[in-house]
């Protein structure tokens, strides 16, 4: 007989973090570094973070993802990593001829003290001979500070620090869009487009990491948001960032004081006054009609006529579909920013969240809760630093109705016998999860089916006649 | 070929136009793309499968999270193995040492899960923070009366190989701890093979049918008191040789346990598995059992597969596997449904297994060992290959240029092991090589 784990009461406490929620930081770097065109990232530490870490998002992805690795040894570890370093970036760019190459780090290289700028600047000084040498950044992401949400935005953040630049003010908008679906990023893009907005998004992984067939095998996939494009940023009108906790994790538990993270948009306003709008992502009504409002207060243009109807035809499914989960209780989970605009969307259509959850270490989680969700606010229970187990002997005591989140509580819901609505990151026991539409009215109009029709579902497939009408 | 590695010529030879031996068991180079992992991934997977043992990760959160529930190794009973146990070190720990969290972690998690036995893998920073985790297991193991095993797997530490030799160390510590069990007649150990798809079931049954008694698998559906008691058999059969072989060898010193290198995949390989333990038994009776065996499941595979050789005569494939024993399996496995293998690689292979692939394939051939995206994706193109099997990280490249796959990595769901597996085999060759698909990527 199979075993399922000991049922322990959701009160004991445990050391171990058992089932993360939460991956690292090398992780969302090497992912919001694949959104720079013509770049291939390098992690430097051992040879299994690149190896892992390729294979984590190949399984969601389902598309190639190159990342190489400087691949550590004893010798390195001793005496520092810069001959592998060195070794790699050659390497990469004999084989790649790439226009960027990334360095991140990891635990390892971070507690020997590498010094990877450094290393950068001798290998550019020592190999001037090379034709086209390809730009640099790098971020710093040891996986023992936040979680891969951290990893990703310091890899923007450092992007934008290395490549942006000054001078006369443009009519162009930035847009940091977060850890979000490649489908999101399409959208966005459609609706800036139709909009007849001119922008820079940092990152843009929508066509890196979500590829059409190849007749050819190409080493670096097309698409990217260009340096040269990124260097315009700090001329832009103003910057529109999703998320309002962003990288926050990585100060949790800092021992070195170091300066407060900053990241790409608070960058840019702090040192071009490049007005930033901070917003949760735009899922659900509320939060899309802030997000719309922003882009029209900054470029004076109207949502087009289209983007209307969305909105309209949105509202009017939430008439058609309230019945069927008002009330129903919700746990929430997944990394926090994506936690906050889920919970805010579940609320605002008659859902109770009663857990949102998370392993993300920023300690604002309950705070962004109670000030996007007012009214109901205080009965959401928000966590912080929460693994899977903890979800699981949590729910096993609360009953949830329904698991909102990305596909590793699958488990979960299965024991609990209650559906689960996939979205967010990562899905890997389905396909198309890279095709999740979140953002916007037709994102949230997906959402909302899917929602809907998980408890229709849910009560059909329990009833005793199987009905044939709503 | 454009702009391959220059250091990764020599371990890339074509059969037929290339006579140098073939370079391996090397370090990959910096900068290339391995698709190895590392030595505790090595480790990691060996143990995995014991299922009433705790594993713990001490470390950062990555290393955990990456290895949670990944490989398709069923359990019977007890699922603890399938949970992801992490010390989750932050930079606290980091700078003042993570003994303390490893500890407490190990005592919390061990009174609640009541496992037979705990696995603790040190990852690359605790060798450089510099815990002793050894010192740690000794106290957990005598507070809690149950053995707490150190497993120092580094990931910097050496190669994936490395991390094999270091989980058949932890094993080789429970073995023989068991000093009253007595083995009955013709009584072997299973080495190298993890249960995917429940493969070790099938396998044990086949034995069962032959009188043949099992002692304790390595590592599959595995439990830490059959592991005590595994000395006691007579015979080890080895698998996955890369991973296994070592230990193998130590039982065979210490407990003079003889041990021979099998392989279940294809039928060749598979009766021959069979009758190789019958021979080492010298019973007759035993022998005419497995030929009856055999000739039974024969009688219902062969013509099951006529009609996917039919389909998939002529078509060619690269293989792209961790172990090398298990390339050999497949070259032969493919021929029996009528293909031919065009490039086989792996990530661990030694020069024998490399010979043995060279003595075996076709000229025009490519061999290569511890390859990588861009090397794959040349060869797959250059030799029109059908078909890639290969795991997780393989999977995109073939169907990018328009390939079928084959999932041969640990993850799989399909048993490939055995007759029924030879037959699954075919079946998943056949649905992915001649899926109508195909005709919109030409």
């Amino acid at each position: 007989m199979f075993e399922n784990a000991p049922i322990i009461k959701s009160t004991k406490e445990f050391t171990a973090t058992r089932n993360a929620c939460k991956l690292c930081a090398p992780l969302g770097a090497s992912v919001a570094f694949k959104g720079i065109r013509g770049c291939v990232p390098i992690i430097h530490g051992g040879q299994g973070c690149a190896t892992y870490i390729r294979r984590y998002l190949i399984s969601h992805f389902k598309e190639p993802v190159d990342i190489a690795s400087s691949n550590f040894t004893e010798e390195a570890t001793v005496f520092g990593g810069g001959a592998n370093c060195h070794t790699a970036i050659k390497n990469v760019i004999g084989q790649y001829k790439p226009e960027v190459v990334a360095l991140t780090t990891t635990c390892l290289s971070e507690t020997i003290g590498d010094d990877v700028k450094m290393y950068i600047h001798e290998f550019e000084r020592d190999n001037q001979s090379i034709k086209d040498l390809p730009r640099f950044v790098t971020a710093s992401t040891p996986s023992y500070q936040g979680s891969h949400m951290d990893g990703f935005h310091e890899a923007v953040a450092s992007a934008t620090k290395t490549f942006a630049k000054g001078g006369e003010k443009g009519t162009h908008i930035n847009i940091f869009p977060g850890f979000v679906s490649t489908e999101d990023l399409r959208q966005l893009k459609y609706l800036l487009s139709d909009f007849g907005i001119d922008y820079v998004m940092v990152p843009d992984y929508s066509e890196t990491l979500d590829n059409p067939i190849w007749n050819t095998y190409k080493r670096i996939p097309e698409g990217g948001t260009p340096v040269a494009k990124i260097e315009t940023c700090g001329t832009a009108a103003a910057s529109i960032e999703f998320g309002t906790i962003l990288n926050f994790g990585a100060l949790s538990g800092r021992v070195k004081n170091n300066k407060l993270s900053a990241t790409g948009a608070h960058y840019l306003e702090n040192e071009f006054g490049v007005k930033n709008y901070r917003m949760p992502l735009p899922i659900g009504v509320k939060n899309t009609d802030r997000f719309i409002k922003a882009l029209e207060e900054i470029t004076g243009k109207e949502l087009p006529i289209r983007y209307q109807g969305e909105r309209g035809r949105l509202i009017d499914s939430y008439a058609d579909g309230h019945k069927y989960i008002f009330g129903k209780k919700a746990v929430v989970y997944g990394e926090e920013d994506f936690v906050i605009a889920m919970t805010t969307f579940l609320d605002e259509i008659g859902v109770e969240v009663i857990l949102a959850a998370t392993g993300g270490e920023s300690g604002r989680l309950e705070e962004q809760i109670r000030e996007n969700c007012p009214e109901r606010g205080e009965q959401i229970l928000a966590k912080n630093m929460f693994d899977y187990e903890k979800i699981r002997e949590w729910s096993i005591d609360n009953k949830p109705d329904l698991l909102v989140g990305n596909s590793k509580a699958y488990y979960i819901a299965r024991e609990l016998d209650i559906p689960i609505v996939r979205c967010g990151f990562p899905i890997h026991d389905r396909i198309g999860g890279q095709r999740i539409k979140h953002l916007g009215y037709s994102g949230t109009q997906d959402l909302f089916d899917q929602v809907v029709n998980a408890m229709i579902q849910y009560k059909q497939d329990h009833s005793a006649v199987g009905y044939k009408y709503m | 070929m454009d702009a391959f590695i220059n250091d990764r010529q020599n371990q890339i030879l074509t059969k037929g136009t290339d006579d140098a031996a073939i370079a391996c068991g090397k370090a990959s180079v910096a900068g290339s793309v391995s698709q190895r992992a590392c030595v505790f991934c090595g480790s990691r997977v060996v143990l995995y499968p014991i299922a009433d043992a705790l594993h713990l990760i001490h470390g950062p959160v990555g290393c955990a999270a990456y290895t949670w529930d990944i490989r398709g190794s069923l359990s019977s009973g007890p699922q603890i193995h399938r949970l992801s146990f992490t010390t989750d070190l932050k930079e606290k720990e980091v700078v003042f040492g993570g003994e303390e969290r490893l500890y407490k972690a190990l005592i919390s998690l061990i009174e609640t899960y009541k496992p037979k036995g705990a696995f603790v893998y040190a990852t690359c920073i605790v060798g450089v923070i510099g815990d002793d985790v050894e010192a740690v297991c000794k106290r957990v193991t005598r507070e809690t009366g149950i053995d707490v095993i150190a497993v120092m797997s580094e990931g910097f530490n050496g190669t994936k190989k490395d991390g094999y030799k270091i989980a058949c160390g932890a094993l080789s510590k429970l073995i023989g701890t068991d000093t009253t069990f007595k083995a009955p007649e013709y009584s072997l150990n299973i080495l190298g093979d993890f249960n995917l798809a429940g493969e070790l079931w099938m396998l044990a049954e086949y034995y069962k049918k032959m009188g043949v008694n099992l002692v304790a698998a390595m590592t599959g559906d595995g439990r830490i008191d059959d592991l005590r008691k595994a000395h006691t058999a007579q015979l080890n059969v080895v698998q996955c040789s890369g991973s296994m072989i070592g230990l193998a060898k130590e039982m065979k010193e210490k407990y003079g346990i003889p041990f021979m290198k099998v392989s279940y995949f294809g039928i060749e390989d598979m009766s021959d598995a069979l009758y190789e333990v019958a021979k080492f038994f010298k019973s007759d009776e035993m022998m005419e059992k497995a030929r009856t065996l055999v000739k039974e499941e024969l009688s219902e595979l062969l013509p099951a597969l006529a009609q996917y050789r039919q389909k998939l005569e002529g078509k060619k494939a690269a293989i792209y596997v961790g172990g090398a024993f298990k390339a050999i399996s497949l070259v032969k496995a493919l021929r029996l449904i009528g293909m031919k293998t065009v490039v086989v690689g792996s990530q661990t292979g030694n020069v024998d297994d490399y010979n043995l692939l060279k003595e075996m394939c076709d000229d025009g051939t490519i061999i290569v060992d511890d390859s990588n995206p861009n090397e794959l994706s040349e060869f797959v193109k250059q030799t029109g290959a059908d078909l890639f099997i290969g795991g997780v990280k393989e999977r995109p490249i073939a169907y990018k240029l328009g390939l079928g796959f084959c999932d041969h990595n640990h993850e799989r769901k399909e048993a490939l092991a055995g007759y029924e597996g030879m037959l699954n085999f075919a079946k998943e060759v056949h649905a992915s090589v001649c899926s109508p698909v195909w005709q919109f990527m030409k």
